[in-house]
């Protein structure tokens, strides 16, 4: 069911672009009805309390703990939900904001894929699935972030964070392997050991490894949800359309590294290095995020810093993990993902009816944008969190939480408090600012935008402001399943936008008044200090993590470069001399310990005709480095490999031996014909490079010489011959075992080898056609 | 540099060349031989052809660009090996064909992948070669 569900997503992903050409304006609409309707099953199926409502399992590669393993329990479902519902909505407004444009079919496209993967990422229970999927979201994100992929800025961005997401998945990967070996150690067998809920009945903790999987799961989820130092991926990935930031930068995929936190809290949270690591990740970026936000001038800008700020916050409530943290949690996750969501399809229609999202150009918009403003309103009320929003309940119960907790709690409130004043002065930034105070002229006058782009920010406006007036709609279905599926027991839950005249509540009050007086007021100075504020963050930038990340992706070609300017000179000689000295380097040392040479046993009786081949050999070898021109030499080095070739007809290979031939042929032929391209007389080297070349030659020759009567003498098991023998003829019906080898019982390794002489012959005709194309004067 | 009795030795020695690397490849099963000593062959024939006349007759000889012989090679090396995967077998498990052909012997997977192995080398040297071999 859920796995048929996801593919379906992917059908319509692939089948898209043929829907937009064919239905035109419907084609979103009608896409739409897919995730729609995803929705609609995961509320049909809605988990009650604690339990888990679907669940499915299709073998994959078992042998490797690899499954396809989905269950719907309470997080997995709000998440879900989430995703599809604001999907939805967003697919419609994708529809109308890239009216008219030929790349519509592809963001559709993209769009579905996305939502494919995230609905994946929430629903797996087996670590293979959920890094699957994972790693799905990272690059349908690079794709939609490089949408605009004749824009420098936006493949840069793309690249960017598909490095450091990519490079976070790696590493949770290796967490996630290191927790499912722990969990097979621990008792939980086959498949059982991979999957995420059957880690409830053993402890990870107990485990040796517990810190370092900590570690790597820790590095995937702060990489995915942005936390400092990894945050600067996602401003970057506002260079993507504005729908994608709405859905995929903000209310979903960003939260994977939540979810993920969430997911796993059962089973490694709790521990005093889970409540360090986690929380102190999570404040740091609550505040870096929170400052950053006021400082910039691009309304998707101040979004997706303000995105940072509440991945910050949710991060730390994770950290601290009492279970009113969770359900603060679970309330800020939710009621973030729809009001940011609705401020992004804002910030689109601002840029859609005046061309422009940079917020010093805009103001005194509500005349001409009245629904769009409207919904801004909303959206903004609900993150500055004002009452009646879901934004209020949201942070009432986040200072609760925090008020709860004895040792941090007051450093933690001042932490919240300072971070959540930043953030009201943001959403008047981006809600206020535009819309009232003097008019300016913006690049094109102002429209409002069609109802397919109006449809979503209202209805997630609205959705927050019911939320906040009827909480039990919350608090009695998703929020305590949620809960519970995070804490791993059943919990209840009771939001309320009143909550008497106790001190607590009154404190909380308090706190939250002067949030939002502290915001209203911030704003008021900002709005007239803009340029100040840019000023003092470029200062504070200067030394950040996105210099490093760029110092050190610049310095990575440059070091490969000087690595391979040393290795790989121009000169073929000296390639040649450093290969060479590389592998003597290997295999002089392993020679000594292998043991000692010998002589193989029957060499006592050597015939003429062998010592005449051996002659034969030896003077080609020595005619080669005589000769002064090119042609001799290469003709002289024939005669060795003649020489070789009937060496192996005589020790019976006759395969070998007509190889050997036909190569040596080949190659004094190829080797002719490349020194018509060379210049004439080569030139000699010096007196003391011969001399090394010969040192390096001779210790060569030596050392493979060692080597062949160290390795030679009874050293193969016999069981290898027989065996290929015994079977060749009777399970590959061939006499010619030489041969079976190679296209029966070493198939695979021959597919190999084909490939790398493919793929060196398309080399080798590159190359030269680079070097004639020269030639000839720069044609290719 | 045009040699007479090289072209007139091309004239008799190819068809004789490329007829041996043929049986080469189909015999290789049982008796020495197999893809790759034919695929050599067949590339010194060409090669024999290209001294005697010239690189672009031997490309027009050929018909087929060499870099098409070598997808060619590595598409049947590749096919040979998921015939299997239609069985459920792993990968590159061998099947033939329960008869023999006259002449040739047993006919299965691995003879296609023989002949991979074969297009693949005539392909990749007959593409150096010829690419050097023009002016």
């Amino acid at each position: 069911m859920l796995s048929a569900m996801i593919a379906g997503l992917l059908v319509a992903a692939v089948l898209a672009p043929l829907a937009e050409r064919r239905l035109g304006l419907w084609a979103a609409p009608v896409l739409a009805a897919l995730p729609a309707a995803f929705a609609a099953v995961v509320l049909l199926n809605f988990p009650r309390g604690g339990g888990v409502a679907l669940t499915e399992v299709r073998p994959w590669v078992t042998d490797l703990g690899a499954e396809l393993a989905f269950a719907l329990d309470g997080l997995a479902a709000v998440l879900a939900l989430l995703v599809a519902g604001i999907g939805a909505l967003i697919l419609i407004y994708a529809g109308g904001y890239m009216a008219g444009k030929a790349t519509r079919g592809r963001l559709l496209a993209y769009l579905l894929a996305f939502l494919a993967a995230m609905l994946g990422l929430v629903l797996a229970d087996n670590v293979v699935t959920l890094f699957v999927f994972w790693e799905a979201t990272s690059v349908v994100s690079f794709l939609l972030i490089g949408f605009d992929h004749h824009k420098g800025e936006s493949r840069a961005a793309a690249v960017q964070a598909l490095l450091v997401t990519g490079a976070g998945g790696l590493a949770m990967l290796a967490g996630l392997i290191l927790a499912g070996q722990a969990a097979s150690d621990l008792g939980l067998a086959g498949t059982e050991a991979w999957r995420i809920s059957a880690w409830a009945t053993v402890d990870l903790r107990q485990h040796p490894h517990y810190f370092p999987t900590l570690l790597l799961i820790l590095a995937g989820a702060a990489t995915k949800s942005a936390q400092w130092p990894f945050h600067f991926w996602l401003p970057g990935a506002m260079a993507a359309p504005t729908p994608v930031s709405a859905l995929l930068h903000s209310a979903t995929m960003v939260k994977a590294g939540v979810f993920l936190l969430a997911r796993l809290s059962p089973h490694l949270g709790g521990t005093p290095e889970w409540g360090w690591l986690v929380t102190s990740a999570g404040v740091v970026t609550m505040l870096v995020g929170a400052g950053m936000a006021l400082g910039q001038r691009d309304l998707k800008r101040i979004l997706a810093y303000t995105t940072v700020s509440v991945l910050g916050t949710l991060t730390m409530l994770l950290g601290v993990g009492t279970e009113l943290a969770v359900k603060s949690a679970v309330v800020l996750l939710v009621a973030h993902a729809l009001y940011k969501a609705a401020l992004f399809l804002v910030a689109g229609n601002v840029d859609h009816g005046t061309g422009t999202r940079d917020i010093t150009a805009l103001g005194g918009l509500a005349r001409h944008l009245p629904w769009t403003f409207t919904a801004a309103v909303l959206a903004a009320l609900s993150m500055a969190g004002a009452p009646p929003m879901f934004g209020f309940v949201g942070k009432e119960l986040l200072y609760t939480s925090k008020l709860d907790l004895e040792a941090l709690g007051a450093k933690l409130v001042i932490a919240a408090v300072i971070a959540n004043i930043a953030l009201v002065a943001a959403a008047g930034m981006v809600a206020v600012k535009p819309f009232l105070f003097r008019r300016r002229e913006p690049p094109h006058p102002p429209h409002e935008a069609p109802a397919s782009m109006l449809l979503g920010p209202l209805l997630l406006g609205l959705a927050g402001l019911f939320v906040g007036l009827v909480p039990a709609t919350f608090d009695r279905t998703l929020g305590p399943a949620m809960a519970a599926a995070i804490l791993g027991r059943e919990v209840e839950m009771k939001l309320k936008l009143w909550h008497g005249l106790s001190v607590e509540a009154l404190t909380v009050l308090v706190l939250s008044t002067v949030t939002v007086a502290g915001g209203v007021g911030l704003f008021l100075v900002l709005r007239r200090r803009m340029a100040t504020a840019r000023r003092l963050l470029e200062h504070a930038s200067r030394v950040g993590p996105t210099r490093a990340f760029n110092a050190s992706l610049a310095a990575l070609p440059k070091a490969a470069d000087r690595l391979s300017r040393l290795v790989q000179t121009p000169s073929l000689g000296r390639s040649l001399s450093v290969i060479i000295a590389a592998t003597l380097s290997v295999a002089a040392p392993s020679l000594i310990l292998l043991g000692r040479p010998s002589l193989p046993a029957g060499l006592t009786e050597v015939q003429l005709h062998e010592v005449a081949l051996a002659v034969l050999i030896l003077a080609g070898a020595a005619m080669a480095v005589v000769f002064p021109k090119r042609l001799a030499a290469v003709v002289a080095l024939g005669l060795s490999g003649i020489g070789i070739a009937l060496l192996f007809a005589l020790f019976s290979a006759p395969d070998l031996a007509m190889t050997q031939i036909m190569v040596e042929s080949l190659t004094v032929i190829l080797l002719a014909l490349l020194f018509a391209h060379l210049p004439p007389s080569p030139e000699r080297s010096s007196r003391a490079e011969r001399l090394g070349h010969a040192l390096l030659a001779g210790a060569a020759g030596v050392v493979m010489a060692l080597f062949v009567l160290v390795v030679v003498p009874g050293s193969f098991p016999p069981s290898t011959s027989e065996y290929f023998l015994a079977e060749s003829f009777s399970a590959a019906h061939g006499r010619n075992v030489v041969n079976v080898i190679l296209v029966d019982f070493r198939a695979l390794d021959t597919l190999g080898e084909i490939t790398v002489v493919a793929l060196a012959g398309l080399g080798v005709w590159a190359l030269l056609r680079l070097k004639l194309g020269n030639d000839r004067g720069g044609e290719p | 540099m045009t040699s007479f009795i090289l072209r007139a030795a091309t004239g008799y020695l190819m068809p004789l060349l490329l007829l041996l690397s043929v049986f080469m490849l189909l015999r290789g099963h049982n008796e020495p031989g197999g893809g790759f000593i034919g695929g050599l062959l067949a590339a010194a024939a060409f090669a024999f052809h290209a001294l005697a006349w010239g690189p672009r007759a031997t490309l027009e000889l050929l018909r087929a660009d060499p870099r098409t012989i070598i997808a060619a090679g590595l598409a049947a090396a590749l096919l040979a090996g998921v015939v299997a995967a239609a069985a459920g077998e792993p990968f590159l498990t061998a099947h033939w064909l329960p008869i023999a052909l006259p002449g040739v012997g047993k006919v299965g997977t691995p003879l296609l992948f023989d002949v991979g192995v074969y297009l693949v080398v005539v392909g990749t040297t007959t593409l150096i070669l010829l690419t050097l071999g023009e002016d």
